[in-house]
């Protein structure tokens, strides 16, 4: 088994020693399957995204690693430890919650050194206050140990948080939507910092969101979930190139689907037929056999938009521009196929002249562009 | 100045009241604390401090009020915090209303006929006859300081469950899962937690339960049998049998202070651990 440095791709947790497994983990509620037999590893140093609607699953998957759900079969296991049953207090985890939960009879300080007091035998207390503020150092908020919780902006609340799971020193940091409450901005500046405190301290992170930004732009490999099972897991780069179906297609990017049936398949390439009668040529990873509903999935920034006709051309109407900055988004318009995004780069739209709305123009895409996918 | 007008119109009957029923009469028994008992009783205007000097005649009033009330408001918090914190936090949600009406249930009797059962149940033929029978020898229940605190935990109960319960009931349940992850066991989780976030209601209930005992007299008068006075025994007795306005008057100055004193101390002491601006209790 080999080890990797920090920082490198993750993309199989096989090829390092996993700090968490889960092993059929299933966890029911009535009637309700929360999760349905989930088995995965979590690798050292590795950070882990849960992506997925609310309602999919991840929170409880979460849970389970925290210890605040108990599977009801299956097990979890912690660093090569059985801790199906075991409680979260006795667990080498630590949690970021999604409305911080931090304790407001507590100044910053006491709050932060919180897990660190709980400790048997007790460490001393100048031990305690030099971690606190290393902590608080770690985090940006040097001088800040004296405040009270309500004197914090909703940003430095969430700072706190942090530094009160970081400072323990956990196997594994649990972040549960930990950036939901946070304004665009304030969003983007603790994603790098996420990142960056990831790779310093070499904590393995497990996130759960159901912001894709967020989980494409900060995670080594994401679990993409649906009603309590993993469709699909890879790095970002994966998902986004190779989904395994129109949900993972959908949820991971933007992207332009086209419903229709698969005609012929061969090997890794198919066509797909419209109600409409059109045919479009695609590739084809998945099972799917010829007569199969199907939909072809075309990324935004794979389509080319042009005035002039061209071979192989559909006709279009452009219907809505949105400048973006270094692309523009078009909403165009096809007779039969309905309403495509694309997104042209500044230097294309520079070169081919811009549309406005109302304007006919005509799309391409490469053949080997559409990704055709089962519909599930 | 039409809102200025509508706002000292609807306060008007509230400040009217305050200053008839409650002002006025205050400053008529300080005045009057200093004045003299005329002979054949009532009162006699004069400048002394003579009621106040002879304050220790009621002493044991005082003593029987400032332990008993005290302590009745311990041993009602004492039997009330794991009442209601079960409600709050382990009742089931849909049994929970019916649990807190059954709290409530006692006093829609009057308190007269509740303690008239007391009598009853700590008279000769209850209680006593039950524990004799048992071969425990003869003992006395009514009429002792034992009676008293009884009846008045009993009474004033669910004045303690009900702001305990309402501080727990709003804790927000995420906290304990924090405490959880950060390494407290259940135990030292409701010591770091939960009792001191719940701390606000339990000053309150205690502030409710003291002052009414401080004030209380048909208990005492009721299981206590003239034997275990309260001052608000004292003052039934001071005003309407000996007819000594004046030291009943300078008696009931000296209560009012120690509330007083009392009801500032806890001001201070919340302000000082809560300083939570959504989270000051009542009062």
């Amino acid at each position: 088994m080999q080890s990797l440095p920090h920082g490198t791709s993750a993309t199989d947790p096989d090829t390092k020693p996993l700090i968490a497994e889960f092993r059929a983990a299933t966890k029911r509620y009535g009637d309700i399957l929360a999760a349905d037999a989930l088995s995965f590893g979590i690798g050292k140093g590795e950070f882990l995204s849960f992506l997925g609607p609310s309602g999919c699953g991840k929170t409880t998957a979460l849970r389970m690693l925290a210890g605040f759900e108990t599977p009801t079969s299956g097990e979890v296991y912690l660093d090569g430890e059985r801790v199906t049953d075991v409680p979260a207090y006795k667990r080498p985890v630590n949690m970021v919650f999604q409305h911080y939960a931090l304790f407001p009879h507590l100044t910053v300080a006491d709050n932060i050194g919180y897990g660190l007091r709980q400790r048997r035998p007790r460490p001393d207390r100048a031990e305690v206050a030099r971690k606190v503020d290393r902590a608080l150092e770690m985090v940006r908020l040097t001088g800040f140990g004296p405040r009270r919780i309500w004197e914090m902006s909703g940003g430095q609340q969430q700072r706190v948080a942090l530094a009160r799971a970081i400072v323990n020193e956990p196997k594994v940091l649990l972040l549960d939507e930990p950036l939901a409450a946070l304004d665009r901005k304030l969003r983007r500046e603790m994603q790098i910092e996420l990142q960056t405190l990831q790779r310093q301290l070499g904590i393995t992170f497990v996130l759960v969101t159901h912001d894709q930004e967020e989980a494409l732009s900060m995670s080594d490999r994401i679990c993409i979930m649906q009603s309590g099972r993993i469709v699909q897991s890879g790095s970002p780069t994966a998902l986004y190139d190779q989904p395994v179906s129109r949900y993972v297609a959908d949820f991971v990017g933007k992207s332009n689907f086209i419903d229709g049936t698969l005609m012929t398949r061969s090997g890794n390439a198919g066509q797909v037929q419209t109600a409409t009668g059109h045919r479009f040529a695609g590739r084809l990873a998945g099972p799917l056999g010829p007569g199969a509903n199907a939909s072809l999935s075309i990324r935004p920034e794979q389509i080319g938009l042009a005035h002039a006709a061209r071979d192989g051309a559909e006709p279009v109407t452009v219907i809505n521009r949105i400048f973006l900055g270094e692309h523009t988004e078009y909403l165009v318009r096809h007779a039969a196929l309905g309403d495509l995004l694309v997104l042209v780069a500044r230097q294309a739209e520079a070169a081919e002249g811009g549309f406005a709305p109302g304007d006919a123009g005509h799309v391409t895409w490469a053949p080997e562009a559409g990704l055709i996918l089962g519909l599930d | 100045m039409q809102r200025r007008l509508t706002t000292w119109l609807l306060l008007a009957p509230a400040g009217v009241w305050f200053a008839v029923m409650l002002v006025l009469p205050l400053c008529f028994v300080l005045v009057f604390s200093f004045g003299m008992r005329a002979p054949a009783g009532g009162y006699v205007p004069a400048f002394t401090f003579e009621q106040y000097a002879n304050l220790p005649a009621r002493g044991t009033a005082f003593l029987n009020t400032l332990t008993l009330a005290p302590l009745g408001t311990l041993l009602s918090l004492v039997i009330a915090y794991p009442l209601a914190y079960f409600l709050a936090m382990r009742a089931d949600p849909k049994w929970r209303t019916t649990l807190l009406i059954l709290v409530i249930v006692p006093f829609w009797t009057s308190i007269l006929i509740r303690s008239y059962a007391w009598i009853f149940i700590l008279g000769g033929q209850g209680l006593p006859a039950i524990i004799e029978w048992l071969g425990f020898g003869p003992v006395r229940l009514i009429n002792t300081p034992f009676a008293v605190l009884t009846g008045i935990v009993y009474g004033y109960l669910p004045l303690m469950v009900l702001p305990v319960y309402v501080s727990l009931e709003r804790l927000d349940k995420r906290l304990l899962e924090a405490s959880a992850d950060l390494g407290a066991p259940p135990l030292r989780s409701f010591l770091q937690v939960t009792l001191p976030l719940s701390l606000p209601g339990v000053a309150t209930g205690c502030m409710l339960v003291f002052i009414l005992l401080m004030g209380e007299f048909l208990i005492p008068a009721m299981l206590g049998g003239g034997k275990v006075f309260f001052i608000g025994n004292a003052l039934v007795d001071l005003f309407l049998q000996s007819r000594n306005w004046a030291f009943g008057a300078a008696v009931a100055v000296t209560l009012v202070v120690i509330m007083l004193v009392t009801v500032s101390l806890y001001m201070w002491l919340m302000r000082r651990m809560g300083g939570q601006r959504d989270d000051m209790a009542l009062m």
